[in-house]
Formats: structure tokens, sequence, C-alpha cells
């Protein structure tokens, strides 16, 4: 009898959720903030820091890091489209024509690890701005949303993911991180989410956003065009022509289209494309870019 | 402060000369020597070539004639014995030396620890967050990082000085960059070249980039090499080669020019 009672009179789920116990340590195994940067001896360690790297403000500077950029991503009926250029500079020097500037966020689920046409489940992270920075702080995004999928057992919301790397741009606040990072992705919480990330702290969400140099260039082509009720190829062809008019205008932005689409299953990958043939099609089949000469 | 010491000093009307605050020079915190020189590395189906030249440079001085820029990381000893890995540093030497030590530190740790060589691709990883361990106080150095892949296909992986990296066919770094990275385009990645008869004008058809071999890249690299010290003076005296193939790791060295 005593033994019925006591199987009864406990709560029936009692050892299906995390105790509270379980629950602190799992909120304080999130790493501190604070990640070991070493920092240079000098009382002004930004002035430093922008006296040695910031080519803008100090053009014969030692050391040139890589930036510049035109990266777009807008929602729209069928999903959210993410598009961006290729081009990484030094000051005046191309450091490279082929960044990849889509960066898939969260390590279970990430593009290299199965080669196929199917949609990848995750989100789409993009880099502007400083590309270490980008690639380094959404490397440790991926970390976290990673470890939240093993917790949790379900996918980070683009809600939850984007706090994580806005509360982090918040925390170095200052210390010269240079980033313009937009997050795209769907969950069955939320539907299709966006959201631009900066470093100073900005964190939005929203239907279109154009980021980088030549986002100026996006923008005017993309207002022109852009319509919620978009079909998927029109948004592809409109990211894509956005993409390459900011190519066009903007020295710091060039190299290869890269374009991906962001459906309910998952991102699908649209091409990693030379702007070259692609901006001579739109020109002498298309008749746009009519202030160019074909002439040779 | 100087200028109110120097208006004070006037009213009193001292004999000597009032110091002018003029020729103050203020020194700022300068931690970093460009030690000049020209990284390059090439891969191919099954090798990758690492090379740098050998002088060291300070201002206009040269300082040595002999400081090779291509190391050999994870090695059983100091001799580099073992490794399958190897980095060029170009920048500031000692900062370079620093990275080297402790990425092969790391590396040598990871053999230790998990009874099997660490793979390029992880190698990679840790080295962007090596340099990006000091995003606030940056080594001044570009690196790159060459080995075979896990299907045994060279692999090459190139930094900015804070860890932004790619990996790629071909890179040039250093002072000599800009001359040589444009010649790799054309001759390893075949940018600006077209098949000939195959149109005319904007119908003209591309020609595609196909892997090179070891020794038409050995020739490439010597080529650049040859070519940028004609144009540029920090680079010269010796070229060191090293290639990493499946048999393992071959290094040579060649004269350059002296002047």
């Amino acid at each position: 009898m005593d033994k019925l009672v006591a199987q009864y009179s406990r709560p029936p789920h009692q050892n299906e959720m995390y105790s509270e116990q379980e629950q602190q340590d799992l909120t304080a195994s999130v790493p501190p903030l604070s990640l070991k940067f070493s920092l240079p001896p000098v009382d002004n360690r930004s002035a430093f820091l922008r006296a040695m790297t910031d080519d803008h403000s100090n053009p014969s500077c030692p050391i040139k890091l890589a930036h510049g950029t035109t990266t777009l991503a807008f929602r729209f009926q069928g999903g959210i489209i993410v598009c961006t250029d290729s081009r990484a500079t030094a000051g005046n020097w191309i450091a490279s024509q082929t960044v990849k500037k889509v960066i898939p966020v969260s390590r279970l689920s990430r593009g290299e690890d199965k080669k196929t046409n199917e949609p990848t489940p995750g989100l789409l992270g993009t880099m502007a701005g400083g590309a270490a920075d980008c690639q380094y702080w959404l490397r440790y995004l991926s970390q976290q949303c990673t470890l939240h999928e093993i917790r949790h057992k379900r996918r980070i919301t683009v809600a939850a993911a984007s706090k994580i790397l806005a509360n982090l741009t918040y925390a170095y606040k200052g210390y010269g991180l240079s980033m313009g990072t937009m997050l795209a992705g769907m969950t069955p919480q939320e539907g299709p989410a966006l959201y631009y990330i900066d470093s100073d702290g900005t964190r939005l969400p929203g239907n279109l956003f154009c980021v980088g140099s030549g986002q100026t260039f996006a923008y005017g082509v993309l207002d022109a065009e852009y319509k919620y009720e978009l079909t998927e190829e029109e948004a592809l062809n409109l990211g894509r022509r956005a993409i390459l008019a900011a190519m066009h205008r903007d020295a710091y932005s060039g190299g290869f289209i890269n374009l991906y689409h962001v459906k309910e299953e998952g991102w699908v990958h649209h091409g990693f494309d030379d702007m070259n043939p692609i901006f001579w099609d739109t020109k002498l089949q298309k008749g746009e870019f009519s202030n160019v000469t074909s002439a040779l | 402060m100087t200028s109110l010491m120097g208006n004070h000093s006037g009213t009193i009307g001292y004999s000597f000369s009032e110091p002018t605050s003029a020729n103050v020079k203020q020194h700022s915190f300068y931690p970093y020597t460009d030690n000049g020189g020209s990284t390059l590395g090439i891969t191919g189906a099954d090798f990758a070539i690492l090379a740098g030249d050998t002088r060291s440079t300070s201002g206009y001085n040269i300082n040595s004639r002999m400081v090779p820029k291509v190391f050999k990381i994870g090695g059983d000893d100091e001799t580099g014995e073992g490794a399958n890995i190897i980095l060029s540093v170009v920048g500031f030497a000692a900062d370079g030396n620093a990275l080297k030590e402790k990425l092969d530190t790391m590396v040598r740790m990871y053999k230790y620890q998990h009874g099997k060589s660490m793979s390029v691709g992880a190698c990679a990883q840790r080295l962007s967050t090596i340099l990006y361990e000091k995003r606030f106080f940056p080594y001044y150095v570009h690196a790159i990082l060459a080995g075979l892949d896990e299907e045994g296909v060279g692999a090459l992986y190139s930094y900015d000085p804070v860890g932004s990296y790619e990996r790629e066919q071909c890179r040039a770094a250093g002072a000599a960059s800009s001359l040589i990275m444009p010649f790799l385009d054309n001759q390893v990645n075949s940018k600006n070249q077209y098949i000939p008869g195959s149109g005319e004008g904007h119908a003209l058809v591309p020609k595609k980039a196909e892997p090179l071999d070891k020794e038409t890249a050995t020739k490439l690299v010597k080529d650049a090499f040859t070519s940028a010290v004609e144009r540029h003076i920090e680079v010269g005296d010796g070229l060191q080669l090293v290639i990493v193939t499946r048999e393992g790791i071959e290094e040579v060295f060649h004269a350059l020019k002296q002047d």
C-alpha cells in the first residue's frame, strides 16, 4: 500500500524536465563574455587599434584589415532571399574576390556536411565590415546555437540567435569591432524571420535590409522593384540584380554573386557566379545599363 | 602642458631661449617593424607549395640574407621531422615567430592528446582563433597555411592579420604581393584568358582553370620570385621552397639576386 501511495503521490512527470539545479547549471555553462583577448599595454586601447588598423582615418596604417561589402536580404511570400558580393579590400588593394560572405550558422546542420541539393536546416548569417570580426563571431554564434540545439532538443529561434549576437556586440562596444550582420532563418515559432545586428549593438527585425559600402545602390534597385508577393523566380532575380547594381557602382564591391534562398525546410544555395558574364548578359540581352558602351 | 610653460616663461623673461613647443616630438607606442619579404603558395591535386624569400629588412637596411619564412608545423622535434602542415608568415618577423611557436605547440599538444595528427582544416581554424585572440593588439603578419586535406588534395588557407581566412588555390602575401598576385590569377586561375577562336568580342569563351602539376607550379613560383626581385627592394637573396606531398615534406633553397 505504501508503495502504491508513493507511486501516485509523486508528480507524474517529475523526472522528465530539467531540475532547478540542472537548469542553473545549464545557464551557468554559457561562457562569460570576456574570452581572454590580449590587449595592448597602453591607456587608450581603441586609439591604438585605430592608429594601427583603421585605413579610413589613417591611410598609411601598417595593418590593413579586410573590409568592404554589399549584402542584402529580404522577406517575401516564398521565404527569404539572401545575396552578397564576394570582394574583400584592404585599403585600395583587392585582398580577395572569392570571399564567402554568407555563413551557415548552427553546426549540426551545416552545408558542408552533406553535398546535396536538398534544403539544409539552420540559419544564415551575412558578413559586412571586418571580415575577421564577422567570421569569428558568427563561428561563436554557431557554437552557441549548436549547444542550444543539443540542450533544448530543438533549433534556436532567429530572435534568440540574433540576441546572442547583439548582446555580444553591445558588450564589446567601443573596443573597435566592425560588423554589420543579417541573420535569416525560418522556424516553426516565427515563420520567416530576418534580423539586422551591428557592432554598435543595434538589433532590428525587418522585411528588407542592405548592408555595406554598396548598400545604397542595392536599396535603389530593391526599393523600386520589391513587393511581398514576388514569386520565387522573381525574388531570386531581384536579389541578383540589386547586388549587380551595387557591384557596378561601388568600387569596394565586386567579384561573384552569392545567392541563397531560405525556405521552410531550410536554406538552398543558388550559385556563386562571376558578375562579369551576368553584367554583359543584363546589358546586351535585357538592354539595361545603357549608359555603358559595349563597343570594344 | 608644454605650451603653458612656454607662455609663462615668456612673461618672466629668462635670458636663455624659451623651449619651443614646436620641436617637442611625441612618440606614440609603436610595437611593430616591417621586415619586408614576400611569400607565396600554390596547390594542386596532390601537393601544396609554400615559398618565401629569405631576405630580412628594416627600412632600407638588409639585416640578414638568410631568415626563412616557411615553417613546418607539428613535427616530432625541432627539425620539423614528421610534420604534415606548413605555415608561412610575412610582415613583422618577431610576431611571425611567436605565432609559429604557438601554433606548433598547439598542433603537437593535439597529437599527444588525441594520438593522431591534426587535419589541415582543423589547424586552419585553430590558427584563425589564435590570430583573433589578438584582435585588439594584432600580430603584424600575413599567414598562409598549407598541407593535404583528408582526401589527399592540396589545401591552402590564407589569413589577414586578425584571422579572417579562406581556402584558396593560390595566394601571394607580403611586400611584393601586389606584383605576384595578378600573375598568379592569370597563370593559376586562368583569369582573363580566353579560348582563341571561340568567338568574337563578348562571345569569347573564358578558359577554365585546371589544377596544375607539381613541376609547373614550381616553375611558376620561381618565375614569380625572380620577377619580384627585379622590381621590389625588399625581396631577394634566397628562395625557400617547401613542398608537401603524400611522401612528406621536401625543402629546397635556390639563389636569388643579391642586390
